[in-house]
């Protein structure tokens, strides 16, 4: 993959959640680099800091409490965490959106949705309120809503219709990177598989790069061209799609999926692992999944291992590899 | 809607017999000479005896509430001062005007006040504009309001000469009582603007919002603002009680001729008719406004509109 196609690049992020009596090391030196025009998927148990990275690409963590300690996000090599905030609010909404995981919380309670939607267009598209409108109508459309429930109140809709409002709302503006967190957990499968195809048109019309961030192993074969597996904030395992459902090589992405060959046809929602998550507020010293893994050695637990190549693309984080 | 509103004003009927029936029972038991003090220290005994048995004194506490209820409800006559013997209806309507002006006035100046302050508060959460806004309103919350009337006569009537110390006879009359009542509901109803938009400002919705590219301004005011408002109407709603309350004595302390000075005096004087009928009339006003805070949460919050339709 040579330099110019690489959209978005990940350095070494750290991200905390800090409160007076502990911190949560929730994403901890993160490298990922997000390719024009590809789906890049995400895929790690809850807790793992999907959502953390995700919102700290736009810049919308909650802070208080967290913060972001270390690293870069480049893009057009400019670092978007040193940005001034005007200039971060011309690239949110309007060249990297994101598909927010709660469809019941994520939509104001108190204005019209067909309204939430026309705020980001006439935010960032120099056309009058009219057709501002008249472009939000078409996304509604366009999702499967029609447009007389453009005066409709989220609380009108059901969960599956407010997450196609905000798909709608992320889409708006045609972005050249949206970040689909878990966009399809609350659509039923026909739904699911609109909204999938939509995103994917968008990919094919327009060139958008996307990272989806899902449990669904069927959603990632289906629409990612690489896949990173990610444990307590660290990437484990990165690789093409092929590598990683074919060799898929670290202990905890066997564990999840590697030992159901025909996964990536059937489908099928992540396996769950013996063991709990580390607690973030404590990692363990070297291997995080140390704790829960069968090969476990001595030198584990040592150091952080490093992550290796293993031919192509396909890199690991493990010592047994 | 219209069923919504049709049941709230029939919910009035029980609500304003209550009080009244209360108010009555209580005057009735507690110590006190309607007599003495309509005719004086040095009335004779007949005198006393023959006002007892004209306004039925002397009758059971049940008659006496039951001719009190009949005259009250169904003819709408609250009766005559046993002072002057001037009617107590008239005397209401006249001052009536008074009383709605410095209350809505009042009610006006702590939202004007109350919710920009705790918008400041939210938004600058932990600056010295947050301390400062919050302190002020600690203080200002705690105080009565007959003392900070006092204080404000003090200051802007005796001392600066800005303002006439007592009476209404131009808009400027207006002003110190309408604040020194406002002043206590502004520090309310600007602590729970800021604690819920605080809330507000966490919710998903406005990370929404802000992943949009909103400006934060723009966030701030046409997302969080309305949301934040649902909780700070109930607080409007309860600072109209109190504020009907302090009215009463401020009414007395500006010498300005509202139903509230005019309920002192009655109770002062056991003018029973008096204290009754200013009763059951300030007992409707807080009904009927209560009754618009609650429309108003119609307005603000499209959730509520469904209830209304049902
Ligand atoms: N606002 C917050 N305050 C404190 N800790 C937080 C906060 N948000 C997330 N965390 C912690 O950060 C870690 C990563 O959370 P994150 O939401 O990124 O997980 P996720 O991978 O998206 O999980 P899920 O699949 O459940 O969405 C978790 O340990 C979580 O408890
Ligand atoms: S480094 Fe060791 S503990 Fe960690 S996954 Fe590999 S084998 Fe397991
Ligand atoms: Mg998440």
């Amino acid at each position: 993959m040579s330099e110019k196609d690489v959209l978005l690049s990940i350095e070494n992020l750290v991200v905390e959640y800090s409160s007076d009596s502990e911190t949560v090391h929730a994403v901890n030196d993160v490298s990922l680099q997000i390719n024009k025009g590809q789906t890049l998927g995400l895929v790690g148990e809850t807790g793992a800091g999907k959502t953390t990275i995700a919102k700290a690409i736009m810049r919308i963590l909650p802070d208080p409490p967290a913060r972001v300690t270390g690293g870069k996000i480049i893009m057009d090599d400019e670092d978007l965490l040193e940005l001034k905030e005007d200039r971060m609010q011309k690239i949110r909404g309007n060249r990297i959106s994101m598909i927010f995981q709660d469809p019941m919380t994520a939509l104001n309670p108190t204005i019209v949705v067909g309204k939430q939607i026309m705020e980001a267009i006439a935010l960032h598209e120099k056309v009058s309120s009219r057709e501002a409108c008249k472009k939000a109508e078409e996304m509604l459309e366009k999702v499967g809503i029609p447009k007389e429930r453009y005066s409709d109140y989220p609380h009108q809709f059901s969960g599956g219709m407010k997450q196609r409002v905000i798909i709608a709302i992320a889409l708006a503006c045609n972005p050249e990177l949206l970040l689909a967190d878990e966009p399809t957990t609350a659509l039923d499968v026909t739904i699911q598989a609109q909204v999938l195809d939509m995103m994917n048109e968008l990919k094919q019309e327009l060139g958008t790069s996307v990272l989806m961030i899902t449990h669904d192993l069927g959603i990632v074969a289906e629409t990612c061209d690489c896949v990173a597996v990610i444990y307590a904030g660290e990437i484990v395992e990165y690789g093409t799609a092929e590598e990683i459902f074919d060799h898929p090589l670290h202990p905890y992405t066997t564990g999840l999926f590697g030992s159901l060959p025909n996964m990536a046809k059937e489908g099928g929602r992540l396996k769950p692992i013996d063991g709990m998550m580390p607690d973030p507020t404590d990692l363990p010293e070297g291997c995080k999944f140390a704790p829960r893994c069968h090969y476990a050695t001595e030198k584990c637990r040592q150091g952080r291992p490093e992550l290796r190549n293993m031919g192509g693309s396909h890199v690991v984080r493990c010592t047994q590899r | 809607m219209f069923k919504f509103l049709v049941k709230r004003i029939l919910w009035l009927i029980p609500v304003v017999l209550g009080v009244s029936v209360l108010i009555f029972t209580i005057m009735c038991f507690t110590p006190g000479d309607p007599a003495r003090n309509a005719l004086g220290a040095d009335a004779s005994q007949e005198s006393i005896d023959e006002f007892n048995e004209k306004h039925g004194l002397n009758d059971p506490y049940l008659v006496r509430l039951g001719s009190f209820l009949k005259s009250t409800f169904p003819e709408f006559d609250l009766g005559t001062s046993y002072i002057n013997g001037s009617s107590v209806s008239e005397q209401i309507l006249s001052r009536l005007s008074y009383t709605l002006r410095i209350t809505y006035i009042g009610i006006l100046i702590s939202i004007a006040l109350g919710i920009p302050a705790g918008i400041i508060a939210a938004t600058n959460q932990n600056t010295w504009k947050d301390s400062l806004s919050m302190v002020v309103s600690l203080f200002c919350a705690s105080m009565p309001s007959f003392w900070f009337a006092l204080l404000l006569v003090m200051f802007f009537a005796l001392r600066l000469g800005w303002l006439p110390t007592v009476g209404v006879k131009s808009w400027t009359g207006y002003i110190l009582p309408c604040v020194s009542i406002g002043i206590g509901g502004a520090a309310s109803i600007a602590r729970q603007t800021r604690s819920s938009m605080l809330e507000v400002i966490r919710q998903d919705y406005v990370t929404t919002a802000k992943a949009k590219g909103q400006s934060r301004s723009r966030i701030i005011w046409g997302h969080c603002l309305r949301n934040a408002l649902i909780p700070v109407l109930t607080a409007i709603g309860g600072q109209m009680a109190v504020l009907v309350g302090s009215s009463l004595v401020c009414e007395t302390i500006f010498s300005i001729p509202g139903i509230g000075s005019y309920l002192v005096t009655g109770v002062n004087q056991r003018d029973y008719p008096v204290v009754l009928g200013c009763v059951v009339i300030l007992s409707l006003i807080f009904s009927l406004t209560m009754l618009c805070v609650d429309l108003m949460y119609a307005v603000v919050d499209p959730r509520f509109r469904n209830i209304l339709k049902s």
